[in-house]
């Protein structure tokens, strides 16, 4: 009987994989996806407010005005550009272009550094345009 | 040759017909969604401020209540799609994904028709 050898078997990808942008994009694709299906509740709410009358619109601009709210919408409209911008990458791998690494390493930046200065310059528009009203 | 599989060609259902459509309906809409969700965030920043007066006389203009329904239509429905396969892919217990894909069609729908109905209760000028 010969002495039990281990063997080095080699992990699932899932546990062996290191952390990589390819990853964490996609991660980052789904999740900003699933905000923005968050978000179509607060859309659907402002809407129905709106068109509810004066005194339910007050309430919902109340509702906004809360700094809780405030950091959810400005998670969403991150979202938004993130998921825009890296939509847009993803259709352009659909139609075949964009797979060399180089490329789409850079066209990943893209999507994330270019969704952050959206993001900023969004809030920055918005928040300069008017010191009263509620987001 | 055939490539049908062995289970395939025994139970003889053909194929189910609409192939890619659900990852084609994906793109679709995400094409149409570049469009109107650029014209929505650029909407808001032309919006003067987002006092109940300002969002009525925006929603008013044919245009808007036009573009705004179908932007709360085609995201609703790329939201639905996108969250069939996060639940498709997350949610193993069979009959937990039932009631989940349920819920999540139910919930879909009832925002779409709250999101059009008060564009177009506004657009109609029944809101004072």
């Amino acid at each position: 009987m010969s002495s039990p050898t281990r063997y080095v078997r080699p992990l699932s990808p899932f546990l062996s994989y290191r952390w990589q942008y390819t990853m964490a994009l996609s991660f980052l694709h789904r999740a900003t996806g699933c905000a923005m299906s968050v978000g179509l509740l607060l859309l659907t709410y402002w809407l129905v407010a709106a068109a509810t009358g004066a005194d339910a619109y007050a309430e919902a601009q109340q509702c906004f005005a809360s700094p809780l709210v405030r950091v959810l919408l400005i998670a969403f409209s991150f979202s938004f550009f993130f998921h825009l911008l890296n939509g847009v990458r993803h259709l352009v791998w659909d139609a075949g272009h964009g797979f060399e690494k180089k490329t789409a390493r850079m066209s990943g930046w893209v999507a994330f550094l270019g969704a952050v200065v959206l993001t900023a310059y969004f809030w920055f528009l918005v928040l300069g345009r008017s010191a009263g009203g509620a987001a | 040759m055939s490539l049908r599989s062995p289970m395939g060609r025994v139970l003889g259902l053909g194929s189910a017909k609409d192939g890619v459509s659900h990852w084609w309906m994906q793109r679709v809409s995400a094409v149409a969604l570049v469009v109107l969700g650029l014209w929505f965030a650029s909407a808001l920043l032309r919006l003067g401020d987002f006092s109940h007066a300002a969002i009525l006389a925006w929603i008013a203009l044919p245009l808007n209540a036009v573009l705004l329904s179908l932007l709360i239509g085609t995201a609703v429905y790329h939201s639905y799609l996108g969250v069939q396969v996060v639940v498709e892919d997350y949610v193993s217990k069979h009959g937990l994904k039932i009631v989940a894909m349920l819920l999540v069609t139910f919930v879909h729908i009832v925002l779409a028709a709250l999101g059009v109905f008060s564009v177009l209760r506004i657009a109609f000028g029944a809101v004072a």
